[in-house]
């Protein structure tokens, strides 16, 4: 549609092009994590290439979500580097990962529940947000002009995600359904470069799972995010990713293409389990 | 405007016979209408839209700006004079100004319901022997793309929304944004594309042109492709917007299906000869609050919404608080002893008018605020037949609500009520320049000055709509009050008799019961056996609230629809029903003898309802047989197997075993002697 009255510029449309399309975004290098004497996560290396669709899978427990608390910075592995665009860290904040370009949803929803749809996804905007505390007081002039700013490119999103109905609804009145896509419109609204979903699809009915398919296959085709997600129901998983990665016990078993994943005897083992 | 409009009292009139359609010689077309509004009203909004949130507008000369660059794009692609168009979406300012391009080119619109699945998507389209299609968004290119082996004649899709359709094949498939800019640079340009060529080609248009194909909704059977002709449109909009006194202030809201000919009339024809503004609402989802808003001053919903709509106020009035809940008591019946007489301006008391005055300020007022009604100076409906109470009860709030009966085939208009004269019961007399007559069999016939050319490539369909001497048969059975109101009974083909000879007019006696807000459709059956027994399905919003507040627990509509307690709560509501029914002598012995409560809604997608949601009354009957046969064989049970349509098109199994429950004659009796003794209200 035209943007007669809302001009300036719209979501994602400041990319950052530093890495190619189809090369390295994320490589994780023999991380290990311990929490005393468990390991959690015991000398994983793989890599996420931008512009893919990547998921990790594996039994309960296998290190999955910890995987992504690794990546996003909130826990610290003891062995092993993390590079993303090329830049090595050994410890971050999830407030750098954030300011670096990684957004994340999480498995049980994370939102404001009393607040809007609107102000949910605002809350995605506030590191993209200059003006400081006394300015947003003050509420004409700079900080005014910044909020349509943020404002439209959150409408932007809530256009994408089809949620224009729920706009000022309260999050916690809405269906489960609907939450999961309101918190990936607030995980957007941080345009990140690199998007980690924990289990979007978990809770869901069919109809909910394939419209949530729809959404994140639309962000990575058209925003050209790179997304990085975990999820129980395989069917979906191997619809929706370029390559898969699977642990079990904190170890990889198997990595690669979805039908090469599906093949591989490490991995039926690993689900159905094995007669010893 | 060529066409005298006659005084209000000449045409009340049964069958009195107008003069010829009088704009046919003039020769008008949307495509120089739209000149003309750019001319006059150039800096007037002409369409909105709620997009990212904001209302954006486009005046006149803007909108024939962005028509005209469409309409070059279009050229560029392939499009000429004759061309037929397929227009499928929801309703969007950039499909309605498709329809306007295609008229600039001298080809043919023909929109289809954007709900349709992609059998009935292709039917339409192959028979429209569309060329080319104007899209909404993936949705609707999926469907075309899955049906394209059956669509040979189709050259190209246009697409307004791109998302999704960034790594699609492009060899057949346009983004809008493109066209038009393409069409931008073609107009800049001389010669073919260019301004004075687009001039010529809308100077060519003829007032004979075909300006658009309406299918039918297929109530039965296929649908068909119902051809208006430029000037005949043109001359029945004018009409209707004397008739109503509308002029370039209206505000309208276009919600309702493109492909319908009630939007096409009311937001595109009559919008185009009056010049009033049509708003475009964000979403199918938001319609509810766009609508409040805009505030439209020209309102039209079928009687299902407005029953919805009066539900979900019953439903929120019942959680308010005891003192709200009184007042609003008090306020609706003053407002019920006195509103639609303040409305017609007949004579009222003081006190009565004091008591009003204050029920506007402390109820009416804030109501029609809430529901996006305040500004509504004419509203009207029509589709089905439409309860008395439901009528009455937004009349009494001050709301101009009138019913018109329209069909396809007239382009809208057959009969309107005119300001203070709507009847619940009545259609009301002729529109301007209608003729209607009531053949021997009881059928109503008309002629009209927007009346259809005839059925797209089905010449033979046509012949069998038409009487010999061009009358138009409407399908309706019907008669003329002594104040010559038409009142429409059902379809005429299915007015039947019961085994005793008395009248069974299955859809009067669907209205009866489904004015009831806890059914939501109902399916009566009768003709040719002993008694009247129905099929019901619960309405999900209002059996829902009131298992909430009676703690009835249920896990989905079927287990709620099988409930014993919920069964008992319809069961009430058609005994009431049956002793409003005993209280009318052709009507008495259709009373509701047995009724089976169905464990799935009806729906368009599995055939049972129209996509004007109307019943398919045959459909049905063979789809769930043994229900019929157990609502008369005595069972107290039965089984039912049926498939089901998801909404991606996907088929799946339905099974349930449904309990016939009987209406025992004496507590039915014994009701109906108690409506007796309260003076006829049930």
């Amino acid at each position: 549609m035209s943007n007669q009255i809302i001009g300036g510029p719209g979501l994602f449309s400041r990319r950052d092009d530093s890495v190619a399309k189809g090369e390295p975004l994320l490589t994780v290098e023999n991380v290990s994590l311990r929490f005393g004497g468990v390991r959690a996560i015991s000398d994983v290396s793989f890599d996420i290439r931008k512009g893919e669709v990547r998921a990790i899978i594996g039994p309960n427990g296998a290190g999955k979500t910890s995987m992504l608390n690794v990546i996003n910075g909130f826990y610290h592995p003891q062995e092993g580097r993390i590079s993303f665009r090329g830049q090595t860290r050994r410890r971050m904040r999830p407030s750098h990962a954030a300011a670096q370009g990684i957004s994340r949803t999480f498995q049980n929803v994370a939102l404001f529940k009393g607040m809007s749809t609107l102000d949910n996804i605002m809350a995605g905007r506030t590191l993209h947000m200059k003006r400081g505390f006394f300015w947003q007081l003050w509420r004409h002039g700079p900080a005014l002009d910044e909020e349509i700013r943020h404002r439209r490119v959150v409408e932007e999103i809530i256009d994408f995600l089809e949620i224009e109905a729920v706009r000022k609804t309260p999050v916690g009145k809405l269906p489960y359904g609907l939450q999961k896509r309101v918190e990936l419109g607030r995980a957007l609204a941080m345009e990140p470069d690199l998007l980690l979903l924990d289990e979007p699809m978990a809770g869901m009915n069919l109809e909910e799972k394939e419209d949530m398919c729809r959404f994140i296959l639309d962000v990575n085709n058209a925003f050209g995010v790179t997304i990085a997600l975990i999820e129980h129901d395989m069917g979906v998983v191997m619809d929706l990713s370029d390559r898969v990665v699977v642990l079990e016990y904190g170890r990889k078993i198997a990595d690669g293409a979805p039908d090469e994943v599906k093949a591989s005897q490490a991995v039926i083992d690993a689900y159905l389990g094995v007669a010893h | 405007m060529s066409a005298a409009i006659p005084e209000a009292e000449n045409f009340t009139q049964g069958a009195v016979q107008a003069p010829a359609p009088a704009a046919a010689a003039s020769g008008e077309t949307f495509a120089r209408l739209l000149d003309l509004h750019a001319a006059d009203r150039g800096a007037r909004p002409a369409w909105r839209h709620k997009d990212r949130g904001v209302w954006q507008t486009w005046t006149w000369a803007e909108t024939r700006r962005e028509t005209r660059a469409m309409a070059s794009g279009l050229a560029a692609l392939g499009v000429k004079r004759g061309d037929s168009i397929s227009i499928i979406g929801f309703n969007r300012p950039r499909l309605y100004w498709a329809v306007m391009a295609a008229h600039a080119l001298g080809a043919t619109p023909a929109p289809v319901y954007a709900d349709a699945v992609a059998d009935e998507l292709a039917f339409v389209c192959a028979h429209a022997g569309a060329r080319f299609a104007v899209v909404q968004d993936q949705e609707q290119v999926d469907k075309l793309l899955a049906v394209a082996d059956q669509l040979p004649e189709l050259r190209g899709i246009i697409y307004d929304e791109p998302r999704g359709l960034r790594d699609y094949d492009h060899g057949q498939l346009h983004d809008l944004d493109q066209v038009m800019a393409r069409g931008r640079e073609r107009l800049a340009a001389q010669g073919v594309g260019g301004e004075a060529w687009l001039d010529a080609e809308i100077a060519a248009g003829r007032g004979a042109d075909l300006s658009v194909i309406l299918y039918t909704s297929g109530t039965t059977g296929r649908s068909k492709g119902v051809m208006i002709s430029h000037e005949r449109a043109v001359a029945a909009a004018r009409s209707t917007c004397q008739f109503d006194r509308l002029d370039e202030r209206e505000e309208v809201l276009a919600y309702l299906p493109l492909a319908w000919v009630g939007d096409h009339y009311l937001t595109f024809a009559q919008a185009m000869v009056a010049g009033f503004c049509v708003c475009c609402p964000e979403s199918a989802d938001t319609v509810t609050e766009d609508l409040r808003e805009i505030g439209p001053t020209y309102y039209f919903a079928p009687p299902r919404v407005l029953e919805s709509l009066l539900t979900r106020i019953t439903i929120r009035m019942q959680d308010a608080g005891r003192f709200k809940q009184w007042l609003y008591r008090r306020c609706i019946a003053v407002a019920r002893r006195h509103g639609e007489a303040i409305l017609e301006g007949r004579p009222t008391p003081v006190a009565g008018r004091l008591a009003y005055a204050l029920g506007e300020a402390l109820i009416y007022g804030p109501l029609k605020n809430t529901l996006g009604f305040s500004k509504i100076r004419v509203a009207y409906t029509a589709g089905e037949a439409i309860g008395p109470e439901l009528f009455s009860w937004y009349r009494s709030l001050g709301i101009n609500l009138k019913q018109l009966y329209g069909q396809t085939e007239a382009f809208l208009f057959v009969t309107a009520q005119p300001d203070g004269r709507a009847r619940p019961d009545t259609v009301g007399p002729p529109a301007p320049g209608v003729d209607l007559r009531i053949a021997d069999d009881g059928e109503v016939q008309f002629r009209s000055p927007g009346m259809f050319t005839g059925y797209f490539r089905e010449d033979d369909k046509t012949r069998e709509a038409m009487t010999p001497d061009g009358w138009v048969k409407t399908g309706d059975a019907g008669f003329f009050t002594s104040d010559g109101d038409l009142k429409i009974i059902d379809r005429a083909k299915d007015v039947g008799r019961l085994a005793g000879g008395a009248l069974f007019a299955p859809k009067y006696i669907e209205n009866r019961l489904k004015f009831y807000p806890n059914i939501k459709e109902v399916v009566a059956f009768g003709d040719g056996r002993a008694d009247v027994a129905c099929f019901v399905n619960i309405d999900l919003t209002a059996v829902a609230a009131w298992a909430e507040r009676n703690n009835v627990v249920y896990a989905s509509y079927q287990e709620l629809a099988a409930h014993p307690l919920v069964a008992e709560l319809l069961r009430q509501d058609i005994v009431a029903a049956n002793a409003a029914l005993a209280q009318e002598e052709a009507m008495a012995p259709s009373q509701v003898r047995r009724f089976i409560i169905l464990h799935k809604e009806l729906d368009p997608d599995d055939g049972e309802l129209t996509r004007t949601q109307k019943v398919r009354r045959g459909f049905i009957a063979e789809r769930y047989a043994p229900l019929v046969r157990a609502l008369y064989d005595g069972s107290a049970e039965a089984d039912i197997t049926t498939e089901v349509t998801f909404e991606d098109g996907r088929k799946g199994q339905l099974s349930a075993r449904l309990r016939v429950h009987e209406l025992d004659g004496g507590q039915h009796q014994a009701r109906a002697d108690q409506v007796r003794a309260n003076g006829g209200r049930p």
